[in-house]
This record gives structure tokens, sequence and C-alpha cells, in this order.
């Protein structure tokens, strides 16, 4: 497998999430992804931005175009160094939030992409990483 | 640059440091009394400290002729602090790059004072001087430059927000387009004035059509959701309308629950439907035919 195109972008404040979204758009459309693809990886991609913010301190993401063979793919890594994740499976489970959400961040994201990893540390952080593949 | 000039300012700054600093601060104090002159003079002197503190740091690692090395890190990033919070304070990049600039006066007298009876030293240190005060300079203006470039960025950003008229389709039918991110502070506010309208007008349904809205995450899930609770506590029903096909599928994946809620894929959908409820249809005039 080969990253043929990275970039990394700021979550810092409620605007980087539209530029979040407008980046993953682009990436997606270049890549050659359905109307319905892009519609989920820019989905996907607002949720854990604005965790990042929200939850996470802020932090930043990380695009890189993948190609596999034939096939291509987009993953997006978030980052950040805030207070982590106690419980990842609680966090994950529909409707749990421990914030004013409507807790189908995390779990939906899982549902939108081909691929969710999520690693977390109390007092480290937390790192997500998704990828859809064409 | 013969690497016996840069140690040599290295060394006048180091040996100077605290003279400098008065100086420099004199200086800049003039500049900033002639221009805007709203720098608080406390503020000034810590940063100016602080600059002095780090281009030390660095001249002592030694390579005055690349400012792009790691040594010169510290300096850099602490003039793009500077440059990025006076661009948003709506400082001049002149001005910005002011604060360097001063700088070569106090220098310049130091090394007069060090080489008075050198002159080849006196004319290297010199030029030495000048050219990492002009790099820097320069360095201040060009992140200066890209800071603006961010605001404009941004300020385009918010002309996309959301922006809703409201409109009246018939007696007690409003429509709502909202086009626009539903993601910002702004959302809410603009959410209540909607709802107003709806008291207002007393109308029994609200049509809120997200045709212009590019994307609908959990967020701006809640926000629909919330405004047809609150609409419905004021007695007035509301249908979603412009779901497009891939945000429909999309929600679904997201478990975004729309139970409750009439949706319909487009305004005109929705405004057969709203038209229905209030006893009213859409006939072909007869004669037409
Ligand atoms: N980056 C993060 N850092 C710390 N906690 C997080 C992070 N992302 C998610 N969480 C936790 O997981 C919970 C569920 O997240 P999510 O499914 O997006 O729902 P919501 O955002 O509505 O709370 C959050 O309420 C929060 O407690
Ligand atoms: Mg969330």
């Amino acid at each position: 497998m080969e990253v043929s195109k990275s970039d990394a972008l700021e979550i810092r404040v409620s605007d980087d999430v539209v530029l979040v979204r407008q980046a993953v758009r682009k990436w997606a459309i270049e890549l050659g992804f359905s109307l319905v693809d892009q519609t989920k990886i820019i989905t996907a991609a607002s949720e854990l931005a604005r965790n990042t913010i929200d939850y996470g301190e802020g932090g930043t993401v990380r695009l890189e175009s993948l190609i596999d063979g034939f096939r291509k793919g987009l993953r997006l890594i978030f980052l950040d160094n805030g207070p982590g994740i106690a419980d990842i499976e609680l966090a994950l489970t529909d409707g749990y939030t421990s914030g004013k959400g409507l807790g189908l961040g995390l779990s939906g994201a899982r549902r939108l992409m081909s691929d969710f990893r999520i690693e977390s540390r109390v007092g480290d952080g937390t790192r997500v990483e998704i990828t859809r593949w064409k | 640059m013969s690497g016996s000039k840069t140690t040599d300012l290295a060394e006048i700054l180091s040996k100077h440091e605290k003279g400098l600093l008065d100086d420099w601060l004199g200086e800049l104090i003039v500049e900033a009394k002639a221009g805007r002159g709203t720098l608080r003079e406390n503020e000034l002197r810590d940063q100016c400290r602080e600059f002095l503190n780090l281009l030390l740091g660095a001249a002592k690692a030694g390579d005055f002729t690349n400012l792009q090395s790691k040594a010169w890190t510290p300096v850099r990033e602490m003039l793009a602090n500077l440059s990025r919070s006076r661009g948003l304070q709506g400082y001049s990049p002149s001005e910005t790059a002011t604060f360097v600039f001063s700088l070569k006066k106090p220098i310049f007298a130091r090394i007069r004072q060090e080489f008075a009876d050198d002159a080849r030293s006196l004319a290297e240190t010199t030029w030495a001087a000048t050219e990492l005060l002009d790099g820097l300079g320069l360095f201040t203006t060009e992140v200066h430059q890209k800071a603006r470039e961010e605001v404009i960025t941004r300020q385009q950003q918010e002309m996309l927000e959301l922006s809703t008229p409201v409109v009246k389709l018939w007696e007690g039918i409003l429509a709502l387009p909202m086009i626009g991110t539903l993601d910002s502070a702004r959302t809410q506010i603009v959410m209540e004035s909607l709802l107003q309208k709806i008291v207002e007008t007393g109308s029994g349904l609200a049509i809120i059509d997200i045709t212009g809205v590019p994307t609908v995450d959990t967020l701006t899930a809640q926000y629909l959701l919330k405004t047809v609770t609150a609409a419905r506590l004021m007695g007035a029903e509301c249908i979603i309308s412009g779901i497009r096909p891939q945000i429909a599928q999309t929600i679904v994946h997201l478990g975004v629950e729309l139970t409750g809620i009439v949706t319909k894929a487009t305004l005109a959908d929705a405004f057969a439907v709203a038209l229905d409820r209030v006893g009213r249809t859409v006939t072909r005039k007869a004669a037409r035919s």
C-alpha cells in the first residue's frame, strides 16, 4: 500500500471543522468517490473534527490518499492531546454522550467508513483513524 | 560570511544584552507614540526581552546564513506569533517589521563601540547584523501577509454561514429555506429567530428546507430536532424538506432517528402536504384542458 498524497490541518476552532469538511470533500472528489461515499466520508470527518474540539482540546487531522493495487482509498487520522477516553466501548455506544450531543458521532463514523480504529489513553490523548476504500 | 564575524556579533549581543534592551525599547516607544501607540509598554518590554533572549540563543549556535535552520526555529516561532497577533490587531506589515528593524540602531551603536579602531571588523560585523535583521524583518512581513489571508478566508467562510429568509407560502404555512453550514455558534440564534417568526405569524405549519445545507451531521440533526420540538410546543408542526438521497443514507448510518417528523425530498412535495393539512387542494383550471 502506498500513500500517494498527504497533508495535515489544524483543528482548533469551530470554523476549522468547516475547513476540514471542505478539504475532505476536495480529496474525495479527486479520488473519484461517488456522491454518496463523499457525503459519508465528509460527515464522518465532521463528527471526529468536532469531537477533537469539544472533547480533545483541539488537535490535528492528517489526510492521506492511498493506493493499494487497484484500490484507491482516503484515510483520515485525527489526533489530539486531550484528556483521552477512559471507556472506549462506552464512548462507542449509540446514544452515549458525556456532553450535550446525540452520542452518535463516534459510532456513526464507524458505520460510515470501511475501517475505523481508535486508540486513547487517559491523560494522553486520542487518535482516531478512519479509512474508506473505493 | 566568516564564522568569526558572527561569533563577534553573538558576543556583542551577549555582553550588551541589558543595554540593548533599554535602547531598543526606547526606539520602539518613540515609534509607537508616533504611530497608533496602543501597545502597552510592559507587554512590549516582555516581547523585546524574549526576542533578544532567543536571538542570543540562536546566535550562539552559529549559522547566520540560514534562518530556516533548526537553531532559528524558536526565533521564527516567536516572530510568527508576534506578527499574527499584531496582524489580528490591525497593525500594518511595516509596523510589525519595525519591531525588528528598530533593533538595528542600538546594535550598530554597540558594534561601533566595540570596534572603534578596527574598521574591517566594524564593517563585517555590521554587515552580518544587517543581513540577519533584514532577514528576520522580512520574515515578519511574510507571516503577517499569511495571517491576513487566513483572516480573509475565515471571513468568506462566515459569509457561507447560515442565512434563513422566512417566506410565507400561504396563510398558516411558512417556508424556511436554509442555506449554509449549520454548526456554528450563530445557528442557535438563527433557529430562535425562526421560532419567533412562527409565533409572530401564528403559522401552524413550517417547512424547513435543507436543500442548501451541504452537510447534515449529528450536530446539525440535533439543531433540527430541537427546532421541531420547540415549534411543536408552540403549536406548529414542521416538515423537513430537501433531504437529498445521499444525505438520507448518511443520516441512517449515523443512527439519527427522525421518527415522528414528516420529511420530504423536495420543497414542492412538502408544500403539497402542507396545503392538504390546511384543507386546500390545488386543481388545474377547467378551461385549460
Ligand atoms: N477526542 C476525544 N477525546 C475525549 N473524549 C472523546 C473524544 N471523542 C469522543 N469522546 C467521548 O466519547 C463520547 C461520545 O462521542 P460522540 O459519539 O461523538 O457523541 P457526542 O459528541 O454527541 O458526545 C463523547 O461524549 C466523549 O465523552
Ligand atoms: Mg461527537
